[in-house]
């Protein structure tokens, strides 16, 4: 589904210009959980927005669906590290943002609000949010906006669910808890992912495939198919093979630092 | 109920603030033509009311006319410049350069164009409170989140989206906070040029009390400003925390 052919990426910097990635070359499946591990300042992030058309690559291609990306891909969700929720608006209404916005949606809004938000209290529901639709996101922990960060980018049924280090700024027992929601979306609606992270147990985790990203100028140094049963529990984290893959990546990444 | 000393903080600051300019004009037994006591003040407040009053509502509504006019255009070219940086880049300086002019500097122009009356005051009035609510609406649409307008603009939104959903509601506390300032000083503005050169208004009042000697009435005129003034705020200041509670929100929120 998701194609990057030898793609560069250059952009001027305040020293010269800054290579963010050199010859990158991803191939994503529809419906696959892909993870992109590295070390800081790698490109990830660039790499999250050649994707979505946000950026356009110096040189090489970028395809969705076969199609070659030449401006923003539309319908694509996005969550960050910052949950980015509107202060004006209930959490309801933050998560019907998208179909505000997203053709289909966008023309029937006015006219089909009640069943938009029927649909925004089921998915608020499967993230254990549904008593809180009515706050405002400053009245919520981190975890929880986070949850409702991730309802908005879904709530428009993307085919394609970009995460960029989304659950970095919690603590750990929310984060385990936020893996499980992500597991469970993922498994009932089949969307494809793509998670950048630094966090290698949560890769192991979620993903399908895990991608390693060397230093910069970053590209792709090693891909790894996790065969782990579905569905996956968190036991799973505590297994000899588990920590065995982990233990691998943690060492490509330390190899890939030094070669920096 | 039991109030606080807080809550009462402001009575007791301002009413202390009288009796020690009352003490300090008896002490020093202070000529009544270089500072009037409160109590003479008041004392001319209450004999003039009725040409306070009057010019007061002259002061009023060429302040708010006036004020009305920067609003309007204010917010316009606020959109317009937030909208693109050319235009950000292009206009700053000017608008600096205009800002920086003091507009005392203006009135005589200003008086020259239209002559004696309302027009001058309500174009000062304008003229001062314009700059700030410019400004902040441009720094509330050009300060948005790069990663929320990521966001939007991978759902496939326009420009024109992105400002609708966000720009706009996200330059709310900034318009207000502006609005507060700009009123106060839309209402300098009025004063100034009533000064300078009108036939009514609480400005023209002090001119022509002070020509008389009548410094009790200089000063009552100064009171009756203050006391718009203080009003005008606080209006928009009430409105400001209806509009945009949200930005208000650092004291009651949960936190984590």
């Amino acid at each position: 589904m998701i194609v990057l052919d030898n793609v560069t990426l250059t952009y001027p910097g305040r020293t010269g210009p800054v290579t963010a990635l050199a010859g990158t070359t991803l191939h994503v499946r529809r419906g696959e959980f892909a993870a992109v591990v590295g070390p800081s300042g790698c490109g990830k992030s660039t790499l999250m927005k050649l994707v979505t058309g946000l950026i356009r690559p110096t040189s090489g291609t970028v395809a969705v669906d076969g199609k070659p990306v030449t401006g923003p891909v539309k319908m694509a969700g996005m969550a960050f590290q910052n949950a980015n929720l509107l202060p004006w608006r209930t959490v309801l209404a933050n998560v019907m943002l998208p179909l505000e916005i997203v053709p289909p949606y966008r023309g029937r809004f006015s006219r089909d609000k009640a069943a938009f938000q029927d649909k925004a209290m089921a998915l608020l529901n499967v993230v254990g949010l549904s008593a809180f639709a009515d706050r405002f996101p400053w009245e919520m922990s981190g975890g929880m906006q986070q949850r409702a960060s991730l309802c908005r980018a879904l709530i428009h049924e993307p085919a394609l669910l970009m995460l960029d280090e989304p659950f970095a700024a919690l603590d750990a027992f929310t984060r385990e808890e936020l893996w499980c929601v992500l597991r469970d979306l993922w498994q009932k609606l089949g969307f494809t992912v793509i998670l950048v992270t630094h966090d290698l147990r949560e890769a192991g985790f979620l993903a399908d495939t895990i991608h390693v990203m060397s230093a910069r100028p970053g590209r792709i140094v090693e891909t790894r198919t996790v065969d782990f049963p579905r569905p996956r529990d968190l036991d799973v984290c505590y297994t000899p093979d588990f920590t065995q893959l982990v233990h691998e990546l943690r060492s490509k990444i330390a190899e890939v630092r030094q070669a920096a | 109920m039991k109030y606080s000393l807080e809550e009462f903080a402001p009575v007791y600051f301002t009413v202390g603030l009288f009796v020690i300019w009352e003490a300090a004009c008896r002490l020093f037994n202070i000529d009544t033509f270089i500072l009037p006591a409160p109590t003479e003040i008041f004392a001319a407040m209450v004999k003039y009311w009725w040409p306070l009053l009057k010019n007061s509502f002259v002061t009023l509504w060429t302040t708010l006319a006036g004020f009305a006019i920067a609003v309007v255009f204010g917010i316009a070219l606020g959109v317009v410049v937030g909208w693109s940086r050319t235009i950000y880049r292009g206009l700053y300086p000017v608008m600096i350069g205009f800002n920086s002019v003091p507009k005392v500097a203006v009135v005589p122009i200003l008086i020259m164009w239209f002559g004696i009356g309302e027009i001058p005051a309500i174009l000062t009035a304008f003229l001062i409170s314009f700059f700030p609510i410019v400004v902040n609406v441009a720094t509330g649409l050009a300060t948005t989140e790069p990663e929320l307008e990521d966001v939007l603009r991978a759902l496939g939104a326009s420009k024109l989206d992105i400002m609708r959903k966000v720009g706009i509601p996200r330059t709310g506390p900034y318009l207000f906070g502006a609005l507060k300032v700009g009123i106060t000083l839309a209402f300098v503005g009025a004063v100034v040029s009533e000064t300078i050169g009108a036939n009514a208004g609480v400005g023209h009042l002090m001119v022509q009390a002070g020509s008389n000697f009548q410094m009790p009435l200089v000063f009552a005129g100064l009171l009756a400003l203050a006391i718009e003034g203080i009003l005008m705020y606080a209006i928009f200041a009430a409105f400001e925390r209806r509009m945009v509670a949200w930005a208000f929100r650092s004291s009651q929120s949960a936190g984590g």
